[in-house]
């Protein structure tokens, strides 16, 4: 017997829902095998007070974002292009980029 | 029912053997959908994956730090400080912080050298990360020297590897005693790095943070929140970074899918102006159209859903792990915890498979109630 394009179709969507479904298993299932390193990582920054992830380690402002001086991560102008890759990708804090009132249009003569 | 779903399947039957026709276009149309979904679920996964990676972790480092501001640049926390905070209500615990930074010439890579509280280091011997183990190819019982600051050379045994599964957090650590530290990096006697504190109630992290900066004017208080907000941002801002440098596949994916679908080609037109002559409704015309736009983009969805959950889980996400995680000479591996956001999937969803779907729908709607004659002849 010749299938029908469409039961093959729906073979083919039914397989690939499958798929789907199966991702979010196999996600639990990995969560699950992966919790005790996570456990364990969270303990390592309670027993030793670290405060940021080992990611970017090349300057002190992208080893440790959440230490760093105020402004460091911008430290030559507040939307300045960083010298290292990752500190480029870093965004400004939103204050310093905020744009304010210009007061000085108000003023009736030049201070 | 049966009638219902028997018709419906006569449309597919019709709707497959119509994309058949136009075989190579349809296909290319499909591969380049899915790759897509692909690359925007890529995206998404990893970005959340590390989002929660960071949350659970960090969610367990000092409720406070404090550091001392001296001319708008970090400082040393000088003698007496520690005994100023002990004396505001509502702190638990204050702990004295020895942390700096080392670079090694060897490597060209930075460290983190830490004295930590509690963890007991044996004087003359150091505890490293896996990735500074890895770059120098240490093993416990090795020695190692580095040059200090101030030019004199140190030796150590190193004691011990940190482990892998922590790597994320501790790469480049290097773990020595307060008295290695000291002399190492010639800390004067009494001063720490900064100051991390835990506050009985957590309600009150913000009052305490408020005295703080009242009674050390010249403090800055970081809070664990804070900490958390930073990451949050930080992995925000990369995944906005890399779906700004995709916005150009992704407008000449959504030009492509629109002119494919709201611009019917004189075929189709001809194949809808003879289904209306044999005597299809215009409702069937549409359901048939529906049921293409919707094979294919859900079949897209899926796939490309799919094979992006299996390259960033499985195989690590080599295509976006050096954007999203960022690089450095001392690399943290690490193997992510799956996090999948549902919502994040729902919206990826209704934006791949509804705007297509609707792009089909205004065209054929517009075909369908012309006059076959006209429509056959144009």
């Amino acid at each position: 017997m010749r299938l029908r394009p469409s039961s093959i179709a729906f073979v083919g969507i039914g397989l690939a829902a499958a798929g789907f479904a199966a991702t979010f298993l196999d996600a639990a299932l990995l969560r699950e095998r992966g919790a005790p390193h996570l456990e364990a990582r969270g303990t390592l920054a309670a027993r030793l007070g670290l405060t940021d992830l080992a990611l970017f380690t090349e300057a002190r402002y992208t080893r440790h974002p959440s230490q760093a001086d105020l402004h460091s991560a911008f430290q030559d102008h507040p939307v300045a292009l960083e010298h290292f890759p990752t500190g480029s990708l870093l965004p400004p804090p939103a204050p310093l980029i905020a744009h304010y009132e210009r007061l000085d249009r108000k003023t009736a003569a030049p201070d | 029912m049966n009638a219902w779903i028997e018709k419906q399947r006569h449309l597919i039957d019709f709707t497959l053997a119509s994309l058949a026709r136009r075989r190579t276009k349809n296909f290319g149309l499909l591969l380049v959908y899915t790759l897509l979904v692909f690359v925007l679920a890529s995206v998404a996964l990893y970005t959340h994956a590390l989002r929660q990676e960071a949350a659970q972790v960090l969610k367990q480092s000092p409720e406070i730090i404090l550091q001392r501001m001296v001319a708008g640049r970090h400082d040393l926390i000088p003698p007496g400080y520690i005994e100023k905070i002990g004396r505001i209500r509502g702190v638990q615990a204050i702990e004295g912080r020895l942390w700096g930074y080392y670079y090694d010439p060897v490597v060209k890579a930075n460290y983190t050298f830490m004295a930590p509280a509690a963890e007991a280091v044996r004087p003359g011997t150091l505890t490293v990360g896996p990735a500074v183990a890895r770059s120098r190819g240490l093993a416990p019982g090795n020695t190692i020297s580095f040059r200090a600051y101030s030019g004199k050379l140190f030796s150590f045994t190193v004691a011990g590897v940190l482990p892998h599964s922590s790597e994320l957090v501790s790469a480049d650590l290097v773990l020595m005693s307060e008295a290695d530290f000291r002399a190492f990096f010639a800390y004067p006697a009494g001063h720490h790095t900064d100051i991390a504190l835990s506050v009985a109630n957590p309600l009150e992290v913000r009052n305490v943070a408020a005295k703080l900066a009242a009674v050390l004017p010249d403090s800055r208080p970081i809070l664990r929140e804070e900490v958390l907000r930073t990451y949050a941002s930080v992995f925000d801002w990369r995944e906005g970074i890399v779906l700004a440098l995709l916005s150009a596949a992704i407008f000449a994916f959504a030009i492509l899918a629109w002119e494919k679908a709201s611009g019917l080609s004189a075929e189709e037109k001809r194949e809808i102006g003879i289904l209306k002559a044999i005597g299809w409704e215009t409702g069937d015309i549409i359901k048939m159209k529906l049921w293409e736009g919707g094979l294919i983009s859900f079949t897209a969805f899926l796939v490309g859903f799919i094979a992006a959950y299996v390259q960033v889980f499985r195989f690590g996400a080599p295509l976006f792990e050096p954007v999203l995680k960022g690089w450095s000479v001392l690399y943290p591996r690490f193997e992510l915890v799956p996090a999948i956001d549902s919502l994040q999937v729902a919206t990826l969803f209704f934006f791949t498979v509804f705007p297509y779907m609707a792009a089909v729908l205004v065209p054929i709607w517009r075909a369908a109630i012309t006059d076959p004659d006209a429509a056959m002849r144009s």
